[in-house]
């Protein structure tokens, strides 16, 4: 029988070891996986690649674990909003390193690796500052840019209902990155508010087939209806 | 000098978008054209984070923390509205599939270009999210800003300064002085706020206008 269900966040994160590519879900913290990156946390793994949309929020969930120190590198087409100050002072001490990338250009170059694409040309940055020391190309007249797809060695993403299988639905917008980081990575780690038994998800709706997911967590972790607040 | 109120500025934009289009409506400026798009028109408001059929902002209380906008503000999905993931939502943009993006500006240049992402300040972080996307992305590029810097400088440049967001790209520039198109013969003035001349826009302006011919717009 195949079981994908692991009994804890931190059983499911065990793996990641130093130098690891780890994608994070969420926008904002729409969808991020907060209790599987605080299992990366305690798991200690260092010298991290995160790929997330952000670079953190607060002292919670990915800037906790930037605050840790154990980032080396973000890719990510957002990293300054009005609470990423983890982010702002480790990049303002060169003590990350930052790959910004249009929010179009992640998700394509996430999807690309997800669905075996080797690179593509799109019409994104081209002409801009993102684009320089890129291959271009003019095609039928419109200039593009090459970008090569992002892959991953694990991904953490979080989704509303899983079963044992893999299977995956998602809850509004909080689908976010999930679906193309769950293809995109070697290993897919999903925590879901509910494992429910196998049959139970509509096939008709099922919006990440398990074949993209290798281990599922259930966290019934009620709804915040607010973002997290800053420590005080 | 009188100038038009950002109020005016969103429901002239608003005048422009007519029923059944699929619109992206930028953080800031742009979210005001929301409040004045016609009730009775069904116009498909597209959020990037994946949702078509975006509706205002949820009551006090009512807000869903897996239900935002790109700006990360509780919102609504209306009946008939839909959910998908980021790369669909990209290909909605990047494919031609969108009629319209309206976005904030630093500068626009008289060929279209458009700075909106990065004063190009050394110490800034660099962010640029959607914005590249959805300025290359979108059948139609409206921007919103005002006509001068705070210090009077024209915003509307012969070549940005700042760093690019995306080449030849804006079509109509609403500001508040004018509304001016950016065609393949230049800037084409289509209206001014009232008691403003033309060659007085054009002083402030500093780039070449021209008047609009009389079925533009």
């Amino acid at each position: 029988m195949i079981d994908k269900t692991v009994a804890s966040p931190s059983a499911a994160v065990a793996d990641i070891a130093d130098g690891a590519t780890v994608m994070i879900g969420g926008f904002g913290t729409a969808g991020m996986p907060s209790e599987l990156i605080d299992a990366l946390i305690r798991n200690g793994a260092r010298d991290l690649t995160i790929v997330n949309n952000n670079a953190g929020n607060a002292d919670v969930g990915l800037a906790a674990l930037l605050k840790a120190k154990r980032v080396r590198k973000i890719i990510c087409s957002f990293p300054r909003q009005t609470d990423s100050y983890v982010f702002d002072a480790l990049y303002h001490a060169g003590e990350i390193e930052l790959e910004l990338v249009p929010q179009g250009n992640l998700a394509e170059r996430i999807r690309a690796a997800g669905a075996g694409i080797g690179a593509f040309f799109t019409p994104t940055a081209y002409g801009t500052p993102l684009a320089e020391g890129k291959e271009t190309r003019l095609i039928n007249g419109r200039g593009y840019v090459l970008e090569y797809p992002i892959a991953a060695d694990f991904a953490l993403i979080k989704a509303e209902k899983g079963d044992r299988w893999g299977n995956l639905v998602y809850r509004k917008t909080a689908r976010n990155f999930g679906p193309i980081m769950a293809s995109a990575a070697k290993c897919a780690i999903a925590q879901v508010r509910k494992v429910v038994a196998l049959g139970e998800l509509d096939p008709e709706v099922i919006v990440t087939p398990g074949i993209f997911v290798q281990r599922i967590v259930e966290i019934d972790v009620a709804d915040q209806l607010s973002p997290p607040q800053a420590a005080a | 000098m009188k100038r038009f109120t950002r109020d005016q500025m969103a429901a002239r934009v608003a005048r422009d978008i007519p029923e059944g289009a699929y619109v992206n409506l930028g953080i800031g400026l742009p979210t005001m054209v929301a409040n004045h798009l016609p009730k009775e028109r069904e116009i498909f408001l597209h959020s990037e984070n994946g949702l078509l059929g975006m509706g205002p902002a949820p009551a006090a209380g009512s807000e869903d923390p897996d239900l935002i906008n790109a700006g990360k503000q509780p919102v609504t999905l209306l009946t008939g509205g839909a959910y998908f993931h980021h790369a669909d939502s990209f290909a909605m943009m990047r494919g031609g599939h969108l009629d319209f993006c309206v976005l904030g500006a630093f500068q626009v240049s008289a060929s279209g270009d458009l700075a909106n992402w990065h004063t190009g300040a050394i110490n800034a972080i660099p962010a640029v999210g959607g914005a590249m996307d959805l300025a290359i992305g979108a059948k139609r590029v409206l921007v919103m800003m005002d006509h001068q810097t705070k210090g009077g400088e024209s915003k509307i440049v012969a070549h940005c300064t700042y760093p690019l967001t995306g080449v030849k790209c804006v079509n109509r520039i609403y500001t508040d002085l004018a509304v001016i198109d950016v065609t393949p013969e230049g800037l084409a003035v289509v209206e001014t706020v009232d008691g403003l001349a033309f060659d007085e826009l054009a002083r402030i302006t500093g780039v070449p206008l021209r008047r609009a011919s009389a079925t533009a717009g």
